[in-house]
Protein backbone atom coordinates (compact mmCIF):
# COMPACT_ATOMS: atom_id res chain seq x y z
CA UNK A 1 0.00 0.00 0.00
CA UNK A 2 2.80 2.40 0.88
CA UNK A 3 4.64 1.49 -2.31
CA UNK A 4 2.64 3.79 -4.61
CA UNK A 5 0.85 6.03 -2.08
CA UNK A 6 -2.76 7.18 -2.27
CA UNK A 7 -5.59 8.95 -0.49
CA UNK A 8 -9.25 8.57 -1.38
CA UNK A 9 -12.35 9.72 0.48
CA UNK A 10 -16.10 9.71 -0.16
CA UNK A 11 -18.79 11.62 1.75
CA UNK A 12 -22.56 11.70 1.87
CA UNK A 13 -24.36 15.04 1.54
CA UNK A 14 -27.96 16.13 1.12
CA UNK A 15 -29.18 14.41 -2.07
CA UNK A 16 -25.58 14.22 -3.24
CA UNK A 17 -22.33 12.38 -2.70
CA UNK A 18 -18.72 13.40 -3.25
CA UNK A 19 -15.63 11.34 -3.93
CA UNK A 20 -12.13 12.81 -3.93
CA UNK A 21 -8.63 11.49 -4.47
CA UNK A 22 -5.04 12.64 -4.72
CA UNK A 23 -3.21 12.30 -8.04
CA UNK A 24 0.25 11.05 -7.07
CA UNK A 25 1.82 7.86 -8.30
CA UNK A 26 5.13 7.04 -6.69
CA UNK A 27 7.65 4.29 -6.38
CA UNK A 28 8.24 4.69 -2.68
CA UNK A 29 9.80 8.16 -2.26
CA UNK A 30 10.22 8.77 -5.99
CA UNK A 31 7.30 10.54 -7.61
CA UNK A 32 6.63 9.09 -11.05
CA UNK A 33 3.33 10.69 -12.07
CA UNK A 34 1.34 13.69 -10.86
CA UNK A 35 -1.75 12.95 -12.93
CA UNK A 36 -2.54 9.37 -12.00
CA UNK A 37 -6.23 8.51 -12.10
CA UNK A 38 -7.57 6.60 -9.09
CA UNK A 39 -11.26 7.50 -9.28
CA UNK A 40 -13.17 6.17 -12.26
CA UNK A 41 -16.71 6.84 -13.46
CA UNK A 42 -18.41 3.45 -13.87
CA UNK A 43 -21.88 4.78 -14.72
CA UNK A 44 -23.41 8.26 -15.03
CA UNK A 45 -23.68 8.48 -11.27
CA UNK A 46 -21.57 5.74 -9.75
CA UNK A 47 -17.86 6.31 -9.23
CA UNK A 48 -15.24 3.95 -7.86
CA UNK A 49 -11.99 4.92 -6.17
CA UNK A 50 -9.20 2.35 -6.06
CA UNK A 51 -6.30 2.82 -3.67
CA UNK A 52 -3.31 0.54 -3.25
CA UNK A 53 -0.88 -1.14 -5.61
CA UNK A 54 -1.09 0.73 -8.94
CA UNK A 55 -0.83 -2.40 -11.11
CA UNK A 56 -3.86 -3.83 -9.31
CA UNK A 57 -5.71 -0.52 -9.56
CA UNK A 58 -5.44 -0.89 -13.35
CA UNK A 59 -6.25 -4.61 -13.42
CA UNK A 60 -9.27 -4.36 -11.15
CA UNK A 61 -10.56 -1.28 -12.97
CA UNK A 62 -10.32 -3.03 -16.35
CA UNK A 63 -12.00 -6.21 -15.08
CA UNK A 64 -14.72 -4.23 -13.37
CA UNK A 65 -15.29 -2.11 -16.48
CA UNK A 66 -15.89 -5.30 -18.41
CA UNK A 67 -18.18 -6.76 -15.76
CA UNK A 68 -20.25 -3.55 -15.56
CA UNK A 69 -20.57 -3.45 -19.36
CA UNK A 70 -21.61 -7.10 -19.47
CA UNK A 71 -24.17 -6.42 -16.72
CA UNK A 72 -25.60 -3.56 -18.77
CA UNK A 73 -26.02 -5.77 -21.83
CA UNK A 74 -27.41 -8.77 -19.96
CA UNK A 75 -29.82 -6.82 -17.75
CA UNK A 76 -30.60 -3.97 -20.18
CA UNK A 77 -30.28 -1.45 -17.37
CA UNK A 78 -27.54 0.49 -15.66
CA UNK A 79 -25.99 -1.08 -12.57
CA UNK A 80 -26.98 0.31 -9.18
CA UNK A 81 -24.20 1.44 -6.83
CA UNK A 82 -25.18 -1.17 -4.23
CA UNK A 83 -25.09 -3.93 -6.84
CA UNK A 84 -21.69 -2.75 -7.99
CA UNK A 85 -20.41 -2.78 -4.43
CA UNK A 86 -21.36 -6.45 -4.15
CA UNK A 87 -19.79 -7.15 -7.54
CA UNK A 88 -16.50 -5.65 -6.37
CA UNK A 89 -16.73 -7.36 -3.00
CA UNK A 90 -17.15 -10.78 -4.63
CA UNK A 91 -14.34 -10.08 -7.12
CA UNK A 92 -11.99 -9.43 -4.23
CA UNK A 93 -13.12 -12.29 -1.99
CA UNK A 94 -12.67 -14.73 -4.86
CA UNK A 95 -8.99 -14.06 -4.35
CA UNK A 96 -9.16 -14.44 -0.57
CA UNK A 97 -5.86 -16.32 -0.40
CA UNK A 98 -4.00 -14.33 -3.06
CA UNK A 99 -5.56 -10.90 -2.97
CA UNK A 100 -5.33 -7.83 -5.15
CA UNK A 101 -3.60 -5.18 -3.07
CA UNK A 102 -6.35 -2.60 -3.33
CA UNK A 103 -8.99 -1.10 -1.08
CA UNK A 104 -11.88 0.29 -3.10
CA UNK A 105 -14.47 2.95 -2.34
CA UNK A 106 -17.76 3.19 -4.20
CA UNK A 107 -19.87 6.35 -4.24
CA UNK A 108 -23.02 7.10 -6.16
CA UNK A 109 -26.70 7.90 -6.26
CA UNK A 110 -29.16 5.03 -6.60
CA UNK A 111 -32.27 5.01 -8.80
CA UNK A 112 -34.20 6.94 -6.13
CA UNK A 113 -31.43 9.58 -5.98
CA UNK A 114 -30.46 8.31 -2.55
CA UNK A 115 -26.78 8.74 -1.71
CA UNK A 116 -24.75 5.54 -1.43
CA UNK A 117 -21.19 5.01 -0.25
CA UNK A 118 -19.32 1.81 0.44
CA UNK A 119 -15.79 0.75 1.20
CA UNK A 120 -14.22 -2.69 1.33
CA UNK A 121 -10.93 -4.07 2.59
CA UNK A 122 -8.50 -5.90 0.30
CA UNK A 123 -10.40 -9.18 0.55
CA UNK A 124 -13.77 -7.62 -0.09
CA UNK A 125 -15.38 -7.19 3.32
CA UNK A 126 -18.05 -4.56 2.65
CA UNK A 127 -18.67 -1.60 4.91
CA UNK A 128 -21.71 0.64 4.41
CA UNK A 129 -21.40 3.73 6.60
CA UNK A 130 -23.92 6.54 6.61
CA UNK A 131 -21.38 9.37 6.70
CA UNK A 132 -17.98 8.87 5.01
CA UNK A 133 -15.44 6.27 3.90
CA UNK A 134 -11.68 6.64 3.54
CA UNK A 135 -8.87 4.56 2.11
CA UNK A 136 -5.19 4.76 1.17
CA UNK A 137 -1.95 5.59 2.92
CA UNK A 138 -3.50 8.78 4.29
CA UNK A 139 -6.50 6.78 5.53
CA UNK A 140 -5.94 7.34 9.22
CA UNK A 141 -5.33 11.06 8.61
CA UNK A 142 -8.54 11.21 6.61
CA UNK A 143 -10.43 9.48 9.40
CA UNK A 144 -9.39 12.26 11.75
CA UNK A 145 -10.29 15.02 9.30
CA UNK A 146 -13.66 13.53 8.37
CA UNK A 147 -14.61 12.75 11.95
CA UNK A 148 -14.29 16.44 12.83
CA UNK A 149 -15.31 18.19 9.59
CA UNK A 150 -18.22 16.09 8.35
CA UNK A 151 -21.75 17.03 9.30
CA UNK A 152 -25.08 15.72 8.04
CA UNK A 153 -27.13 17.25 5.20
CA UNK A 154 -24.44 19.33 3.49
CA UNK A 155 -25.52 20.87 0.18
CA UNK A 156 -23.43 20.03 -2.91
CA UNK A 157 -21.35 23.24 -2.71
CA UNK A 158 -20.72 22.88 1.03
CA UNK A 159 -19.92 19.20 0.61
CA UNK A 160 -17.28 20.16 -1.96
CA UNK A 161 -15.57 22.46 0.53
CA UNK A 162 -15.73 19.92 3.36
CA UNK A 163 -14.40 16.97 1.36
CA UNK A 164 -11.70 19.11 -0.29
CA UNK A 165 -10.42 20.47 3.01
CA UNK A 166 -10.52 17.01 4.58
CA UNK A 167 -8.45 15.58 1.74
CA UNK A 168 -6.05 18.51 1.45
CA UNK A 169 -5.18 18.59 5.12
CA UNK A 170 -4.88 14.80 5.30
CA UNK A 171 -2.42 14.50 2.40
CA UNK A 172 -0.30 17.35 3.72
CA UNK A 173 0.60 15.08 6.66
CA UNK A 174 1.28 12.07 4.42
CA UNK A 175 4.58 11.99 2.56
CA UNK A 176 3.53 9.56 -0.15
CA UNK A 177 0.20 11.04 -1.25
CA UNK A 178 -0.90 14.43 -2.55
CA UNK A 179 0.61 16.24 -5.55
CA UNK A 180 -2.71 17.38 -6.95
CA UNK A 181 -6.23 16.26 -6.19
CA UNK A 182 -9.54 15.76 -7.93
CA UNK A 183 -13.05 16.05 -6.46
CA UNK A 184 -16.24 14.71 -8.02
CA UNK A 185 -19.57 15.86 -6.62
CA UNK A 186 -22.41 13.66 -7.82
CA UNK A 187 -25.87 15.26 -7.84
CA UNK A 188 -29.16 14.22 -9.49
CA UNK A 189 -28.52 16.86 -12.19
CA UNK A 190 -25.01 15.69 -13.03
CA UNK A 191 -21.45 15.36 -11.86
CA UNK A 192 -19.21 18.33 -11.12
CA UNK A 193 -15.52 17.47 -11.38
CA UNK A 194 -12.98 19.90 -10.00
CA UNK A 195 -9.20 19.72 -9.91
CA UNK A 196 -8.23 21.50 -6.73
CA UNK A 197 -5.14 23.50 -5.95
CA UNK A 198 -2.84 21.99 -3.38
CA UNK A 199 0.76 21.82 -2.11
CA UNK A 200 3.15 20.18 -4.54
CA UNK A 201 5.68 18.89 -2.02
CA UNK B 1 -12.31 -13.26 -26.37
CA UNK B 2 -11.92 -11.61 -23.01
CA UNK B 3 -15.60 -12.10 -22.27
CA UNK B 4 -15.30 -15.74 -23.21
CA UNK B 5 -12.28 -16.22 -20.99
CA UNK B 6 -14.15 -14.50 -18.19
CA UNK B 7 -17.07 -16.92 -18.60
CA UNK B 8 -14.74 -19.85 -18.34
CA UNK B 9 -13.19 -18.33 -15.25
CA UNK B 10 -16.57 -17.67 -13.69
CA UNK B 11 -17.69 -21.25 -14.13
CA UNK B 12 -14.71 -22.47 -12.11
CA UNK B 13 -16.07 -22.51 -8.59
CA UNK B 14 -14.04 -21.75 -5.48
CA UNK B 15 -11.13 -19.49 -4.73
CA UNK B 16 -8.58 -18.26 -7.26
CA UNK B 17 -4.91 -18.51 -6.53
CA UNK B 18 -3.43 -16.75 -9.57
CA UNK B 19 -2.04 -13.85 -7.53
CA UNK B 20 -0.41 -16.01 -4.87
CA UNK B 21 3.00 -16.43 -6.50
CA UNK B 22 3.26 -12.76 -7.37
CA UNK B 23 2.20 -11.77 -3.87
CA UNK B 24 4.81 -14.05 -2.31
CA UNK B 25 7.46 -12.45 -4.51
CA UNK B 26 6.26 -8.98 -3.58
CA UNK B 27 6.21 -9.79 0.15
CA UNK B 28 9.70 -11.27 -0.19
CA UNK B 29 10.88 -7.96 -1.63
CA UNK B 30 9.51 -6.14 1.40
CA UNK B 31 6.07 -5.09 0.14
CA UNK B 32 3.80 -4.37 3.05
CA UNK B 33 0.33 -5.85 2.78
CA UNK B 34 -2.48 -3.90 4.39
CA UNK B 35 -4.46 -5.61 7.12
CA UNK B 36 -7.85 -7.15 6.52
CA UNK B 37 -10.80 -5.91 8.54
CA UNK B 38 -11.33 -7.95 11.69
CA UNK B 39 -14.35 -7.87 13.87
CA UNK B 40 -12.44 -7.88 17.17
CA UNK B 41 -15.77 -8.64 18.67
CA UNK B 42 -17.85 -9.83 21.52
CA UNK B 43 -20.54 -12.24 20.35
CA UNK B 44 -22.77 -14.31 22.60
CA UNK B 45 -25.79 -16.56 22.64
CA UNK B 46 -27.90 -18.23 25.30
CA UNK B 47 -30.90 -20.51 25.54
CA UNK B 48 -33.79 -19.44 27.74
CA UNK B 49 -37.26 -20.79 28.47
CA UNK B 50 -38.88 -20.11 25.06
CA UNK B 51 -35.92 -19.88 22.67
CA UNK B 52 -32.52 -18.42 21.91
CA UNK B 53 -31.08 -14.92 22.33
CA UNK B 54 -28.07 -13.85 20.26
CA UNK B 55 -26.05 -10.71 20.95
CA UNK B 56 -23.16 -8.82 19.33
CA UNK B 57 -21.23 -5.57 19.58
CA UNK B 58 -20.83 -3.39 16.45
CA UNK B 59 -17.12 -2.49 16.17
CA UNK B 60 -14.99 -3.49 13.17
CA UNK B 61 -11.25 -2.93 13.33
CA UNK B 62 -8.34 -2.81 10.87
CA UNK B 63 -5.30 -3.27 13.12
CA UNK B 64 -5.78 -0.55 15.74
CA UNK B 65 -8.07 1.64 13.62
CA UNK B 66 -11.81 1.41 14.13
CA UNK B 67 -12.91 0.70 10.55
CA UNK B 68 -16.65 0.73 11.24
CA UNK B 69 -18.37 2.01 14.36
CA UNK B 70 -21.71 0.40 13.67
CA UNK B 71 -21.35 -2.81 11.66
CA UNK B 72 -23.75 -5.75 11.64
CA UNK B 73 -22.37 -8.94 13.14
CA UNK B 74 -25.59 -10.93 13.48
CA UNK B 75 -26.00 -12.43 10.02
CA UNK B 76 -29.18 -13.83 8.51
CA UNK B 77 -28.98 -17.54 7.75
CA UNK B 78 -32.58 -18.65 7.32
CA UNK B 79 -36.00 -17.42 8.50
CA UNK B 80 -35.50 -19.41 11.72
CA UNK B 81 -31.73 -19.06 12.08
CA UNK B 82 -29.23 -16.29 12.66
CA UNK B 83 -25.48 -16.46 13.09
CA UNK B 84 -23.05 -14.14 14.88
CA UNK B 85 -19.59 -13.83 13.35
CA UNK B 86 -16.20 -13.00 14.86
CA UNK B 87 -12.74 -12.97 13.30
CA UNK B 88 -11.87 -11.91 9.74
CA UNK B 89 -14.87 -9.82 8.77
CA UNK B 90 -14.88 -10.85 5.10
CA UNK B 91 -14.80 -14.54 6.07
CA UNK B 92 -17.75 -14.32 8.46
CA UNK B 93 -19.73 -12.32 5.90
CA UNK B 94 -19.10 -14.63 2.94
CA UNK B 95 -19.26 -17.92 4.86
CA UNK B 96 -22.67 -17.12 6.35
CA UNK B 97 -23.91 -15.77 2.99
CA UNK B 98 -22.89 -18.92 1.18
CA UNK B 99 -24.43 -21.26 3.75
CA UNK B 100 -27.55 -19.09 3.79
CA UNK B 101 -28.08 -19.66 0.07
CA UNK B 102 -27.36 -23.38 0.42
CA UNK B 103 -29.95 -23.58 3.20
CA UNK B 104 -32.50 -21.74 1.06
CA UNK B 105 -32.02 -24.27 -1.76
CA UNK B 106 -32.09 -27.15 0.74
CA UNK B 107 -35.45 -25.96 2.15
CA UNK B 108 -36.82 -25.61 -1.38
CA UNK B 109 -35.68 -29.14 -2.29
CA UNK B 110 -36.99 -30.80 0.86
CA UNK B 111 -40.06 -28.61 1.30
CA UNK B 112 -39.23 -28.23 4.96
CA UNK B 113 -37.72 -25.62 7.18
CA UNK B 114 -34.04 -26.44 7.60
CA UNK B 115 -32.77 -27.62 10.98
CA UNK B 116 -30.14 -25.75 12.92
CA UNK B 117 -27.96 -28.88 13.00
CA UNK B 118 -27.97 -28.88 9.17
CA UNK B 119 -26.65 -25.32 9.03
CA UNK B 120 -24.10 -26.15 11.71
CA UNK B 121 -22.86 -29.15 9.71
CA UNK B 122 -22.60 -27.09 6.51
CA UNK B 123 -20.62 -24.41 8.30
CA UNK B 124 -18.25 -26.79 10.05
CA UNK B 125 -17.59 -28.78 6.87
CA UNK B 126 -16.74 -25.59 5.00
CA UNK B 127 -14.43 -24.37 7.75
CA UNK B 128 -12.77 -27.75 8.31
CA UNK B 129 -12.16 -28.16 4.58
CA UNK B 130 -10.12 -24.95 4.67
CA UNK B 131 -8.14 -26.06 7.72
CA UNK B 132 -8.63 -22.86 9.73
CA UNK B 133 -7.48 -20.52 6.95
CA UNK B 134 -10.99 -19.13 6.78
CA UNK B 135 -10.87 -17.14 9.99
CA UNK B 136 -14.52 -17.28 11.03
CA UNK B 137 -15.58 -17.96 14.63
CA UNK B 138 -19.33 -18.28 14.75
CA UNK B 139 -22.21 -18.44 17.20
CA UNK B 140 -25.17 -20.11 15.53
CA UNK B 141 -28.64 -19.93 17.02
CA UNK B 142 -32.02 -21.03 15.77
CA UNK B 143 -35.40 -22.55 16.50
CA UNK B 144 -36.50 -25.54 14.45
CA UNK B 145 -38.92 -28.48 14.65
CA UNK B 146 -36.84 -29.98 17.46
CA UNK B 147 -36.76 -26.78 19.52
CA UNK B 148 -34.13 -24.15 20.30
CA UNK B 149 -30.47 -24.82 19.46
CA UNK B 150 -27.26 -22.97 20.09
CA UNK B 151 -23.82 -23.83 18.71
CA UNK B 152 -20.40 -22.24 18.70
CA UNK B 153 -18.21 -23.02 15.69
CA UNK B 154 -14.44 -22.42 15.77
CA UNK B 155 -12.40 -21.50 12.64
CA UNK B 156 -10.97 -25.03 12.34
CA UNK B 157 -14.45 -26.54 12.25
CA UNK B 158 -14.94 -27.86 15.77
CA UNK B 159 -18.34 -27.23 17.30
CA UNK B 160 -19.88 -27.08 20.76
CA UNK B 161 -23.56 -27.38 21.63
CA UNK B 162 -24.10 -25.53 24.87
CA UNK B 163 -26.81 -23.62 26.72
CA UNK B 164 -24.69 -20.44 26.67
CA UNK B 165 -21.68 -19.51 24.53
CA UNK B 166 -19.42 -16.53 23.90
CA UNK B 167 -16.84 -15.90 21.18
CA UNK B 168 -14.40 -13.28 19.96
CA UNK B 169 -11.80 -11.19 21.77
CA UNK B 170 -14.43 -10.11 24.31
CA UNK B 171 -15.52 -13.68 25.03
CA UNK B 172 -13.83 -13.75 28.45
CA UNK B 173 -15.54 -10.59 29.62
CA UNK B 174 -18.88 -11.83 28.33
CA UNK B 175 -18.44 -15.32 29.77
CA UNK B 176 -17.81 -13.87 33.21
CA UNK B 177 -21.33 -12.43 33.09
CA UNK B 178 -22.82 -15.70 31.88
CA UNK B 179 -20.95 -17.87 34.39
CA UNK B 180 -22.12 -15.75 37.29
CA UNK B 181 -25.70 -15.09 36.21
CA UNK B 182 -26.99 -17.72 33.77
CA UNK B 183 -29.68 -20.07 35.07
CA UNK B 184 -31.78 -22.68 33.26
CA UNK B 185 -35.30 -21.63 32.13
CA UNK B 186 -34.80 -17.86 32.40
CA UNK B 187 -37.62 -15.55 31.36
CA UNK B 188 -37.36 -13.58 28.15
CA UNK B 189 -36.67 -10.27 29.89
CA UNK B 190 -34.01 -11.81 32.13
CA UNK B 191 -32.35 -13.46 29.13
CA UNK B 192 -32.25 -10.28 27.05
CA UNK B 193 -30.93 -8.28 29.99
CA UNK B 194 -28.15 -10.82 30.60
CA UNK B 195 -27.15 -10.85 26.91
CA UNK B 196 -27.07 -7.04 26.90
CA UNK B 197 -24.89 -6.98 30.02
CA UNK B 198 -22.56 -9.64 28.58
CA UNK B 199 -22.04 -7.63 25.37
CA UNK B 200 -21.57 -4.42 27.35
CA UNK B 201 -18.94 -6.21 29.44
CA UNK B 202 -17.12 -6.84 26.17
CA UNK B 203 -17.69 -3.32 24.86
CA UNK B 204 -16.21 -1.70 27.96
CA UNK B 205 -13.52 -4.21 28.97
CA UNK B 206 -12.25 -5.45 25.61
CA UNK B 207 -10.51 -2.99 23.25
CA UNK B 208 -11.47 -5.01 20.18
CA UNK B 209 -15.17 -4.53 20.91
CA UNK B 210 -17.17 -1.33 21.09
CA UNK B 211 -20.13 0.90 20.19
CA UNK B 212 -23.63 -0.63 20.39
CA UNK B 213 -25.42 -3.84 21.32
CA UNK B 214 -27.36 -5.74 18.65
CA UNK B 215 -29.76 -8.43 19.80
CA UNK B 216 -31.69 -11.17 18.06
CA UNK B 217 -34.42 -13.19 19.81
CA UNK B 218 -35.46 -16.44 18.13
CA UNK B 219 -38.57 -18.23 19.33
CA UNK B 220 -40.97 -20.73 17.78
CA UNK B 221 -42.05 -19.21 14.45
CA UNK B 222 -40.79 -15.76 15.36
CA UNK B 223 -37.66 -13.65 15.11
CA UNK B 224 -37.06 -10.29 16.69
CA UNK B 225 -33.93 -8.56 15.45
CA UNK B 226 -33.14 -5.36 17.36
CA UNK B 227 -30.37 -3.27 15.85
CA UNK B 228 -28.91 -0.99 18.53
CA UNK B 229 -30.84 -2.53 21.44
CA UNK B 230 -28.53 -0.56 23.70
CA UNK B 231 -26.48 2.44 22.58
CA UNK B 232 -24.16 3.31 25.45
CA UNK B 233 -21.68 5.21 23.26
CA UNK B 234 -23.73 7.83 21.40
CA UNK B 235 -21.66 10.64 19.98
CA UNK B 236 -22.52 13.95 21.64
CA UNK B 237 -23.62 16.77 19.41
CA UNK B 238 -20.78 18.97 18.15
CA UNK B 239 -20.58 22.28 19.94
CA UNK B 240 -19.24 24.05 16.89
CA UNK B 241 -19.60 23.68 13.14
CA UNK B 242 -16.48 23.37 11.00
CA UNK B 243 -18.34 24.27 7.84
CA UNK B 244 -16.12 26.18 5.42
CA UNK B 245 -17.40 29.28 3.62
CA UNK B 246 -18.05 28.56 -0.05
CA UNK B 247 -15.03 29.51 -2.14
CA UNK B 248 -12.45 28.43 0.46
CA UNK B 249 -10.97 25.76 -1.78
CA UNK B 250 -9.20 26.99 -4.89
CA UNK B 251 -9.67 24.90 -8.01
CA UNK B 252 -8.29 24.96 -11.53
CA UNK B 253 -10.62 23.03 -13.77
CA UNK B 254 -14.32 22.39 -13.58
CA UNK B 255 -16.01 19.84 -15.73
CA UNK B 256 -19.73 19.30 -15.47
CA UNK B 257 -21.16 16.10 -16.80
CA UNK B 258 -24.90 16.32 -17.08
CA UNK B 259 -26.83 13.15 -16.46
CA UNK B 260 -28.59 11.95 -19.57
CA UNK B 261 -32.37 12.30 -18.96
CA UNK B 262 -32.30 11.35 -15.29
CA UNK B 263 -30.72 7.98 -16.10
CA UNK B 264 -33.29 5.33 -16.89
CA UNK B 265 -32.56 2.34 -14.67
CA UNK B 266 -35.94 0.72 -14.96
CA UNK B 267 -35.95 -0.37 -18.62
Amino acid sequence: MEYNGSAIVAMVGKNCVAIAADKRLGQQALTVDMDFEKVFPMTDRTYIGLSGLATDVKTVHDTLRMRVNLYKHREERVIEPRTMAHMVSHMLYERRFGPYYIEPIIAGLDKNQKPFICGTDLIGCPNFPSDFVVTGTAGSNLFGMCESLWEPDLEADDLFETISQALLNAVDRDAVSGWGAVVHVITPEGVITREIKNRMD
Amino acid sequence: MLAQAEHQQQSAAGFKFDNVKRNQLLTGKGFKQSTATKTGTTIVGLIYKDGVVLGADTRATADTIVADKNCEKIHYLAPNMYCCGAGTAADTEFTTNMVSSQIALHSLNTGREARVATAMTMLKHHLFRHQGYIGAALVLGGYDITGPHLYSIAPHGSTDKLPFVTMGSGSLAAMSMFESRWRPNMSRDEAVELVKDAIEAGIFNDLGSGSNVDICILTQGNVEYVRGYSRPNERVEKEQSYRFPRGTTEFYVTKTTETATAMDTSA
